[in-house]
């Protein structure tokens, strides 16, 4: 861990400026250096944003975009947030004198628990009544865009921020879900030992993910931590391959038979499901309330508070009695198997599978969506996933859908430079990172060698 | 008994590619020794060799043949070419997505995730600037690939593989004696053994850190384009699978460890290409995954354990 130290501290002290040429002094310059990395990344901008280029003309794109009169409008936009940095800096005080009673009262106002209750309520009711206003395509958006992948986010915060695991297959377990869904509704070409109803194989799926999840975290989350994301790539991509090998199974590539849409016929209730998106949606604004609840209540009960301790320092929570293995495959298993669920959903509402929809691709995605809202905030996770699911829509045909993921490489590094806490994030995540970066602690599990590694 | 007949004719495929995994595998191994982290973008420094060979080679190439000594010139060239585009690109990680982390003194698993991005956002980059369908690199020599240049027990060993193995041999070598004769390589050994100390005695970890990369990224280039010269050509998604097993053999071998990653390499390659043999040519990413699992399970710290610090 201390090898990422930066090596500022222990230069030997300089005179200030003596004997340096003016040249050097400009690259010492914090602020000239600051104006060279926003014009560059003005440029990267452009390029992004620009033309596509060929194999036989690979500089076209680059040409395209960056001797073009439009590259002017990105370097104009590269000053101004050069500026505003450096205003930022000096004005920061004085911001810090209007702001800070601004935030005290918004943290007394959301702390009271009253107020926060009725928030709640209200963007529940909100969440209710508004998508009946919004036409087919944007309802249809609402489910398989936002709704399963607020679910997905929600799964993969409760790993990657309470317990500070990266699982970069967490794809593999939504597959597990919806396919073992297919498996039991009969849609697969092997036919099932008996035929359940939808909502029924939710229990047979959901069991099937966790026990994936268990076998692949046993033996990787006794070792350091970033041997889980490696392991976890290699899983999730080598589900995919199952998914299009094995083509007596799971169909192949040419994607499975038709899943059956949700039905409940109990106790002289009875509902069907259609192909109409607004009782999905209902159905997954319960599921996810209901998880969000559950979640909410794990945080702060002794379970969260020893992912909590795990992911600020690993050893010491060990010392303490802290039984760090097993809450971590908690956390792994409990991620996995919401993961799980989502794919129950996903299958029947979308009813044929393909071994596309669960590429590697889509683990980073829903990474992007739980870091965009905020490491170990579940508010943050579903505003993440909500806001970063609805924007492509919304810029369809704006800019070319292949190069999202693109934004989305360049979002994850922007954010992990300036705002590694998210939109929204934890109180207590925030803190932590915070103190990391003073050097007093570490902030996740990933950190150090662990309890059963050999040295 | 799958092996019986045809040993030689699996085996030395494998081992060619061996030699490529080695090389990438170098590139995870000693940015592990020097910052204990997995540099996922690595993948995407192998791609960006592969594009900078295919670019010089087109554009030297064109149209005619080349044969006898300008081969040898033409692939020295692509070697380099792709040497400098690895380099390049893997200096340029570090300086974005390593550094200014480095300096917030970020969780571990910030690097990791913008590792991720800088992974994500090359390869589509590459893909929007290059076009997203695979191109051949133009044959630096007149025989073609799959033609036996000698044999060895009776299996033909191709030009290509030939090629393969002598770069990579070189390159090895070159390598092992960077690290443990030069001044360089007793900076990279001394940051990986203890950092803050190495920081202490006068070392610049900084630039120690930085030039790790680009060595890494030489390797990693070099073995894009020789990986791009074969029948796999260049692509902007070339980089995920040899990334992977790559980062099994670094693990195999002993994650930190020089000549580790190097056996690791070598042994993949031949393990899976068997693999092909015994099980299905669609299974061979499954068996490397499969190792790498097993490595972990059994004995985490590789064949020729963690010798971080010395990591030689």
């Amino acid at each position: 861990m201390s090898a990422i130290r930066d090596s500022e501290a222990i230069r030997p002290p300089q005179s200030a400026g003596g004997g340096r040429s003016a040249w050097q002094r400009l690259r010492r310059n914090n602020n000239a250096r600051k104006l060279v990395a926003c014009i560059i990344g003005a440029l990267v901008a452009a390029v992004i944003t620009g033309p596509s280029g060929s194999v036989s003309h690979p500089t076209a794109g680059f040409t395209g975009a960056l001797f073009h009169p439009r590259v002017i409008v990105f370097l104009v936009l590269g000053v101004l947030l050069w500026l505003a940095m450096v205003g930022r800096e000096t004005l920061s005080e004085n911001i810090k004198t209007v702001t800070a009673p601004i935030s005290m009262a918004r943290t007394r106002w959301l702390g009271d628990p009253k107020v926060r209750y009725s928030l709640y309520a209200a963007l529940l009711i909100f969440a209710i009544i508004y998508p009946r206003s919004l036409s087919s395509f944007w309802q249809g958006v609402l489910v398989d865009q936002i709704g399963v992948y607020v679910l997905l986010a929600i799964g993969l915060n409760v790993v990657v921020g309470f317990a500070g695991l990266l699982d970069l297959g967490y794809i593999a377990f939504y597959a597990i879900g919806a396919y073992s869904c297919a498996y039991w509704t009969g849609a697969l070409p092997i036919k099932p030992v008996f035929h359940l109803n939808p909502f029924v194989s939710i229990v047979f799926a959901v069991a099937a993910a966790m026990i994936a999840g268990v076998i692949l975290g046993a033996p990787t989350l006794r070792l350091r931590g970033d041997y889980l994301a490696i392991v976890t790539l290699g899983f999730g991509e080598i589900i995919t391959i199952y998914a299009n090998n094995l083509q007596s199974v799971t169909g192949g590539a040419g994607g499975t038979n038709v899943v059956p849409h949700l039905s409940v016929n109990l106790l002289g209730l009875k509902y069907h499901w259609k192909l109409d998106s607004l009782p999905y949606y209902y159905l997954l604004l319960v599921f996810v309330v209901a998880i969000l609840v559950m979640f909410r209540a794990l945080e702060n009960s002794r379970v969260g508070r020893a992912w909590t301790a795990i992911r600020e320092d690993e050893v010491a929570a060990e010392a303490s009695g802290v039984n760090t293995f097993k809450y971590k495959l908690l956390a792994f298993a409990m991620g996995a198997s919401t993961s799980g669920f989502a794919g129950v959903l996903f299958a029947s509402k979308v009813q044929t599978l393909y071994p596309s929809s669960f590429a590697l691709t889509e683990s980073i995605l829903i990474l992007v969506l739980v870091i965009f809202g905020g490491m170990g905030s579940l508010p943050g996770a579903v505003l993440g996933a909500a806001v970063l699911q609805w924007l492509p829509q919304f810029l369809r045909g704006k800019i070319n859908q292949a190069d999202l993921f693109l934004y989305l490489g360049a979002l994850l590094i922007i954010m992990m430079i300036f705002r590694p806490q998210g939109i929204w994030p934890s109180r207590r995540r925030a803190r932590e990172l915070a103190m990391a970066e003073a050097g007093l602690t570490e902030a996740d599990a990933v950190s150090g060698p662990t309890a059963g590694e050999v040295q | 008994m799958c092996l019986t007949h045809n040993f030689w004719g699996f085996f030395v495929p494998g081992l060619a590619n061996g030699f490529l995994y080695a090389l990438i595998a170098l590139g995870y191994t000693l940015v592990y020794g020097v910052l204990q982290l997995i540099n996922f973008a690595h993948s995407e420094v192998f791609m960006s060799g592969g594009f900078a060979g295919l670019f010089t080679l087109n554009w030297l190439i064109g149209k005619h043949h080349p044969a006898g000594m300008s081969s040898v010139g033409y692939v020295v060239i692509g070697c380099v070419a792709g040497a400098v585009g690895g380099g390049v690109v893997a200096y340029l990680l570090e300086r974005v997505a390593y550094r200014p982390l480095r300096r917030r003194h970020a969780p571990k698993l910030a690097f990791l995730i913008s590792a991720i991005g800088a992974s994500y956002f090359l390869l589509n980059l590459a893909g929007k600037e290059f076009g997203r369908d695979s191109r051949p690199i133009a044959q630096p020599f007149t025989q073609t690939q799959t033609d036996p240049l000698f044999k060895i027990f009776g299996t033909g060993v191709s030009l290509y593989y030939a090629v393969i193995a002598v770069v990579a041999i070189i390159m090895l070598v070159m390598l092992d004696r960077l690290v443990n004769k030069t001044r360089l390589g007793q900076g990279i050994r001394a940051v990986a053994q203890d950092a803050d100390t190495a920081g202490l005695m006068g070392v610049d970890i900084n630039r120690v850190i930085a030039q790790t990369f680009i060595v890494g990224g030489l390797l990693g280039g070099a073995a894009g384009f020789l990986y791009g010269l074969g029948p796999a050509n260049v692509s902007y998604t070339m980089g995920f699978t040899p990334g992977l097993k790559a980062f099994t053999a670094a693990v195999l071998g002993g994650i930190g460890n020089i000549r580790g990653a190097m056996l690791g390499g070598l042994l993949l390659g031949i393990i899976e290409n068997l693999s092909v043999a015994c099980i299905s040519p669609s299974w061979v990413d499954v068996v490397s995954f499969f190792i790498l699992v097993l490595v972990l399970l059994v004995r985490p710290t590789g064949i020729l354990g963690e010798r971080l610090g010395r990591s030689a």
